[in-house]
């Protein structure tokens, strides 16, 4: 726990301190959430030949705090039946689980927020808590849409848990740590000492390094399902359940909703950033490397990461959900325990 | 087959049923038949090999002044003949034999007759107003129709 | 409590309910306001009620109170995607009534008029379809492309979409100083585009599995319920009226009718349906290069037509091959210049009545890609 948070070295662990660490990545994930969104419309945009948002602010960057205000501005709406408490707290502790996810995760090597040893585990808990919220929005709107968006959510989350934690748990075998901080000074070095590498190692590292790719590749694709991204998007099917599990919510509800998306989509990202990707470390050894350049790093890894989701959101179409089940349970675990095994036994050897 | 050798067949076939052959049109010639026998009539068109109407292209609904009729545009995808039939029905007593059982695609263009004209199709299974709400009174088609001012004490704009 | 009653309770316990949604007047994929009563056990479909009417104007009662040329522009709102080819059975019914011979040029135009116009709503129909899968970047490609058949199409008529262009015995305008080559450029974008999106969807391995193997329509059945166009094709049954009831001049062109081959799937399912499309548009793109070829350049739009139509008494019915299928006219005329009877026979109407039929034991995704797959509009259904 020494010296992972340069605040706390600054100011001294005190009350002041505390609040600046954990409202940094608020900050950072509002800020964030702008960017991102920006990016899906500009992204989209040049995908099928269009300009994109132009009027507001130059080339229209300032369209996403356009929108924000708008959502702020609109009549917040609790239809007449629903069950209101459940109705009204499920945005909330959907981004409060989106949100809590970001208390491990190393922006630097002298800044992650609590730089506890079960990082990992921790995300995976947290992760889970927004399928509560939504299962409770979705129930509690008492509308049919959105009941089955939520069910259909929640079996999807669950689903898609296991792979990702089976390919999470094989770089935790391969580093012998869950301390996400721990993970991120293992790869350090040139980017072939990345864990989508096969980690550092000599040259007999080469036999693993197609199982931890087959990792990377399970974990960004069951990120893509537990986000709710297409070709995952299912439980917001708007093809055929008009917009899933938050149809009836609107104004800043909805909004909350909207920010745990790209919260969401952040996390993931930077869990494979962090243990696939390198982390904060520089690609290239030493050169530029340190703290400062560490969250440009991450940052930039992370963000690479999330264009890509935008990228194939806007090029594929939509799964069936007999046919997510049928990848999840019968594609990706299935190869997930493979490529386990076999890092398994890479350890065991080394 | 031309349409004139179709209804000497007919005419062999079912005999009275068969009421007359048109061919005075400029365009289509029809036959009228006799709306008891409508049923057996379209069932051995579609059936018997010589004939094969297996397409019926459309079937409408007319208000005739004093009855009402139904024409009946047949098509054979085998043969690629054409047949237009026609019956009728007293205006008093719109009973009309339904062939949704023989070609299915008459069960809406039924079920729209029955809405806009207003004729019953007897044996037609499930035979409910399909363009006007299911609670609209009249037929609107009828060419002695008044539109309604009020619905659900709406009032009707016109 | 027996045993046995305990076990019977139990299993009655298990017995999921079945959930009755509905699906529209408002919901994004109807593709208007079409309203389906779907009950569902969990995601299987178990029945499908459509209820149409939601925009039913009485068209047919209307016709009767206008005279024939008034008629047109609301024949326009039957099928607003393709307005081109509804007007025409319509004004051929008439020449065929009152006997009219319309001049070769004004054929040519009109083949023209309608190959575009079929091309335009196939793109819209591939590409809801590919919308209704979720994926909605084709959307946006077919519909650049269909921007530019439209700007074709109103410097003919002066309209975007409702272009009231057709009339008895001719056409409202000639063509425009550099038609033929605005059409040329157009086919060579349609046929770029439609290699990217044979890439991008058709052929995409989601879509495929999405799409194939549901919403399985046999061709007995489908002629049974007197389907036609792409519906028909897509089952492998090979009628086109342009080529088995030709009509106007489509038999000077060299085009096939495409079908539903099962390359991927089994043949009546929703992506051959959809194939029969995309394959339709490059056949469009051959007729409209011939006629293009052959079209005369002299020669007047108009026939020689009193300026009140004013046909004969009888009645014809006369059917054209429409990008949804048979768009038939029934035309009863008294003598006068107002019809006593116009009964049109929308393709999309009959091909809708297939939906109850085909859908069931489908999941609930499913039912959205074959209403997708049969691409109907609802102006046309509804009347």
């Amino acid at each position: 726990m020494e010296n992972v948070n340069f605040l706390y070295d600054l100011l001294g662990k005190n009350i002041i301190s505390v609040v600046l660490v954990i409202s940094l990545p608020l900050m950072f994930v509002l800020v964030y959430a702008l960017i991102a969104i920006l990016a899906e419309l500009k992204v989209s945009a040049w995908i099928q030949e269009r300009l994109g948002p132009m009027r507001t602010g130059p080339w229209g960057i300032l369209q996403p705090i356009a929108e924000v205000v708008k959502l702020i501005q609109k009549e917040d709406i609790t239809p007449d039946k629903s069950s209101k408490l459940l109705y009204n707290l499920a945005p909330f502790i959907i981004f409060t689980g989106a949100y809590a996810a970001f208390a491990v995760i190393p922006f630097s090597e002298y800044f992650v927020p609590a730089g506890i040893n079960l990082g990992l585990f921790y995300i995976f808990a947290v992760g889970s808590i927004s399928a509560i919220g939504i299962v409770m929005g979705g129930w509690a709107s008492n509308n049919k849409y959105s009941l089955m968006g939520a069910m259909r959510s929640v079996a999807q989350l669950i689903s898609y848990e296991v792979p990702a934690a089976m390919a999470v748990l094989s770089i935790v075998v391969l580093a012998s740590t869950m301390n996400m901080q721990e993970i991120n000074k293992i790869q350090s070095g040139w980017f072939w000492n990345w864990f989508i590498f096969g980690g550092p190692g000599t040259i007999a590292k080469l036999w693993v390094i197609p199982f931890t790719m087959g990792l990377g590749l399970i974990y960004f694709i069951s990120s893509l399902a537990e986000t709710n991204r297409v070709p995952f998007d299912i439980p917001e099917g708007e093809s055929e359940l008009v917009a899933g599990f938050h149809t009836e919510y609107s104004g800043m509800k909805f909004a909350m909703f909207f920010f745990a998306e790209y919260a969401n989509m952040f996390v993931v990202a930077a869990v494979l950033t962090t243990i696939f990707l390198g982390g904060w470390n520089s690609p290239f050894n030493d050169f530029m490397q340190g703290p400062i350049w560490g969250v440009f790093w991450f940052v930039s890894k992370a963000f690479s990461v999330v264009l890509v989701q935008i990228w194939i959101r806007w090029t594929l179409p939509r799964f069936r959900v007999d046919q997510l089940m049928y990848i999840g349970w019968k594609v990706l675990l299935p190869l997930s325990f493979i490529c386990f095994m076999a890092i398994s036994l890479y350890v065991m050897l080394k | 087959m031309l349409p004139n050798e179709i209804y000497d067949k007919l005419k062999t076939e079912f005999g009275d049923a068969v009421i007359e052959f048109d061919n005075k049109q400029p365009t289509d010639s029809f036959i009228v038949i006799n709306t008891e026998n409508l049923f057996d009539i379209c069932h051995t068109l579609r059936d018997k090999n010589e004939f094969l109407f297996d397409y019926l292209m459309c079937l409408s609904g007319m208000d005739l002044g004093e009855n009402v009729g139904v024409v009946y545009h047949l098509y054979s995808m085998t043969h690629k003949h054409k047949l237009v039939l026609k019956v009728t029905a007293p205006k008093t007593d719109p009973r009309v034999p339904s062939v949704e059982m023989i070609w299915r695609t008459a069960d809406w263009h039924e079920r729209e007759a029955y809405d806009l004209i207003g004729i019953q199709f007897e044996g037609h299974r499930n035979l409910i107003r399909i363009l006007c709400p299911y609670d609209w009174e009249g037929h609107p088609l009828r060419k002695d129709y008044e539109a309604p001012e009020y619905y659900h004490d709406m009032k009707v704009s016109y | 409590m027996s045993d046995k009653k305990r076990l019977d309770l139990e299993y009655s316990q298990l017995e999921s309910d079945r959930m009755r949604i509905n699906v529209g007047p408002q919901h994004p994929s109807t593709h208007g306001v079409l309203r389906l009563e779907v009950e569902v056990e969990g995601e299987i479909v178990t029945e499908v009620v459509p209820h149409l009417g939601y925009l039913h104007r009485c068209f047919e009662k209307h016709c009767e109170k206008m005279t024939y040329l008034q008629v047109i522009p609301y024949i326009d709102r039957l099928d607003y995607i393709s307005a081109m080819n509804n007007e025409w059975p319509y004004v051929m019914a008439l020449e065929k009534l009152m006997d009219i011979k319309v001049p070769d040029k004004v054929e040519y135009i009109r083949v023209i008029m309608a190959e575009l116009n079929r091309i335009a709503n196939h793109q819209i129909a591939v590409a809801t379809f590919g919308l209704d899968a979720g994926a909605f970047t084709p959307f946006l490609f077919f519909f650049r492309d269909r921007e530019y058949i439209i700007w074709i199409l109103e410097k003919m008529s002066g309209a975007r979409l409702l272009y009231n262009y057709f009339r008895v015995g001719g056409l409202a305008a000639d063509v425009y100083p550099g038609f033929k080559e605005d059409c040329l450029n157009i086919v060579k974008q349609v046929r770029k585009t439609n290699a990217e999106v044979m890439d991008l969807l058709i052929y995409n391995k989601i879509f495929i599995q999405r799409s194939a193997n549901v919403g399985v329509l046999s061709p007995d059945v489908a002629i049974n319920f007197a389907c036609s166009g792409p519906v028909l094709r897509g089952s492998g049954v090979k009628f086109d009226l342009r080529k088995d009831d030709p009509y106007s001049i489509y038999d000077r062109f060299d085009f096939d009718i495409p079908v539903g081959l099962g390359e991927v799937g089994v043949v009546g399912d929703c992506w051959n349906r959809n194939m029969v499309r995309v394959n339709e548009m490059e056949q469009s793109c051959r007729i409209i290069e011939q006629a293009i070829a052959q079209m005369p350049d002299e020669g007047d739009v108009k026939a020689l037509v009193p300026k009140r139509i004013k046909p004969p008494k009888g009645e014809v019915y006369m059917r054209a091959e429409n990008p949804k299928g048979e768009l038939g006219f029934y035309i009863v005329s008294n003598g006068t210049d107002k019809p006593e009877r116009i009964k049109a026979r929308g393709a999309s109407f009959v091909n809708l009545s297939v939906i109850p039929e085909i859908s069931k034991g489908y999941m609930f995704a499913d039912l959205i890609l074959i209403l997708g797959s049969i691409d109907i509009v609802l102006g046309e259904v509804d009347r």
